[in-house]
């Protein structure tokens, strides 16, 4: 998959493979590096006779999580919901904002500054707020700072990419006598697509970690963040650490999920192939 | 009726001046070389000629209509020095894309795409993305798509500037024999001396600071022109010609006023 483009290479089909992109020697050092580290965390714990509270060994939180999976996976589909839902919301109205921001640039710049300033601001610390404003019980109140979280990364990069088109592109429109839709149909949404789904990916892992911390600050009973938390505090540091797997992989699913799309919808980017 | 008509064109840039006192008149067949030093204008004027950028003062007009109604009525097709193509369609949506703009039936579009394809040779490579091909094939398949929906004019900007000299030697050869086959007329900015006589019928030799045109040559090697029209003695005296005519540009531009 590193070969060099040439003139004669035939087009590349987009099968399974291609959507995972590497052979299982590409995988190889990967998967080594994890079984060598959670073999290395076993016997370290097992060495030193480290105590659970620090840090339980993994045998322990994998049998853990298997004999308590169905009330963890409840946990846990109610919180993906949240992630997911803000997710979807923030990044549909940050790719609306950016294109209407880059249709109507002095808008833009007059909106700009200030987009840039909120991302630097540590959004999760609205989460109480927003638990306030709508009840801390219903998933509502995780949505909404989730889609604000998402907000952001995404609408910076797409309003990147989509003025970041390549002048003499636009210019071909215009000979052609295009119009304000044409173009960014045909031009600067295609143009934008790998800007998009960048910000998409880190807003995937936000997405995660807003639903779980803004559990930490109130939540339902059966919510996978207050049930990490509640486990913490009763000293259950097995089914904590459960839990918080449990996170991890759904956040990388997300990511995964949006990262296969990309795949998907940018066939003809052949970076995206190696 | 000429196909380009520019009348006491200038265009400043703020403090400077890039053309001055431009006056052109192109008639249909035409293939009409613009060459000079950078900073002539020689781009800027070709991007007038398209409505791409306006005038200060003067008009361009083509086809009897002002610049803007002949863009706007897809009157011509323009190639720049990279070929420009959507990285995100295949070669025959590229080719296509003017078409769709012009809303042509999906039938027609794919009878014209293959029709362009065989005039410039690419048949078989319908399907790949622009990263497969080579700069030549690349810019091929520019000439295609500017010429996929009839324009009576091709603008073409530089457009095998950045290929190598085998190459472009080729696709000179090979754009002569598209001329002559679309009947269309071409405006053609190089800074290449040897190219521009090859091609041209005329060749408008620019000079700098301002810009201005400072001579016509006209170009009376027989058509059509083959690779042994390189060698013939008229080609050498008609380089020369252009060579001098760019100098003597140069020299008045030294000279102090």
């Amino acid at each position: 998959m590193t070969t060099t483009p040439t003139a004669v290479q035939p087009v590349p089909r987009g099968g399974l493979a291609r959507l995972v992109g590497r052979r299982v020697t590409d995988w190889l050092p990967a998967l080594v590096v994890l079984v060598g580290t959670i073999a290395l965390w076993e016997l370290v714990i097992r060495a030193f006779d480290v105590q659970e509270f620090l840090l339980p060994k993994p045998s322990a939180i994998a049998r853990t999580f298997w004999n308590t999976r169905s009330d963890l996976w409840a946990a846990g589909w109610f919180t993906f919901q949240e992630a997911f839902w803000g997710f979807v919301l923030g990044s549909g109205f940050a790719i609306f904002v950016a294109l209407v921001l880059a249709r109507w640039r002095t808008i833009g710049s007059a909106f700009m500054p200030y987009a840039i300033a909120a991302n630097a601001i540590p959004i999760i610390a609205f989460a109480p707020i927003t638990n306030t404003w709508f009840s801390p019980l219903e998933k509502s109140s995780k949505i909404s700072i989730v889609a604000v979280l998402c907000f952001f990364p995404v609408m910076v990069n797409a309003l990147r990419g989509l003025t970041s088109v390549n002048p003499r592109a636009l210019e071909l429109m215009e000979s052609y006598a295009a119009g304000q839709v044409q173009i960014f149909r045909r031009v600067r949404i295609p143009t934008a697509l790998p800007f998009i789904f960048t910000g998409l990916k880190v807003a995937t892992v936000l997405a995660m970690i807003g639903a779980v911390v803004g559990e930490y600050f109130g939540g339902a009973l059966n919510a996978l963040g207050v049930q990490i938390l509640t486990r913490a505090r009763v000293s259950q540091f097995q089914e904590a650490w459960a839990g918080i797997l449990l996170a991890c992989l759904l956040g990388i699913a997300l990511y995964l999920a949006v990262a296969a799309l990309e795949r998907l919808t940018l066939r003809w980017v052949p970076s995206t192939s190696e | 009726m000429s196909v380009v008509q520019i009348k006491d064109l200038t265009k400043r840039f703020g403090e400077t001046t890039a053309l001055q006192g431009i006056d052109l008149e192109i008639e249909p067949g035409e293939f009409v070389s613009l060459i000079g030093p950078s900073g002539c204008g020689k781009s800027t004027l070709l991007r007038i000629i398209g409505d791409l950028i306006q005038p200060t003062s003067g008009a361009a007009s083509v086809n009897g209509k002002p610049a803007r109604r002949a863009r706007i009525d897809r009157e011509y097709g323009i190639v720049f020095q990279d070929a420009v193509l959507y990285d995100w369609r295949t070669v025959s949506k590229n080719i296509a894309l003017p078409l769709e703009l012009a809303r042509w039936d999906r039938r027609r579009r794919a009878a014209k795409v293959k029709e362009m394809l065989e005039l410039v040779e690419l048949t078989g490579f319908e399907n790949h993305h622009p990263w497969q091909l080579s700069g030549g094939m690349q810019q091929r398949v520019a000439i295609a798509r500017a010429l996929s929906f009839d324009p009576l004019l091709l603008l073409m900007d530089e457009p095998f500037g950045a290929l190598d000299e085998m190459t472009r030697e080729r696709l000179n050869l090979e754009l002569l024999r598209i001329w002559e086959a679309s009947g269309s007329t071409v405006v053609f900015v190089t800074h290449s001396i040897s190219e521009a006589v090859f091609l041209s019928t005329r060749v408008v030799v620019m000079s700098p600071r301002p810009g201005r045109i400072s001579n016509v040559i006209s170009i009376d090697l027989p058509q059509p022109r083959t690779a042994t029209t390189r060698e013939e003695p008229r080609f050498f005296e008609l380089v020369t010609e252009v060579r001098e005519a760019l100098h003597l540009g140069h020299d008045i531009e030294r000279a102090p006023a």
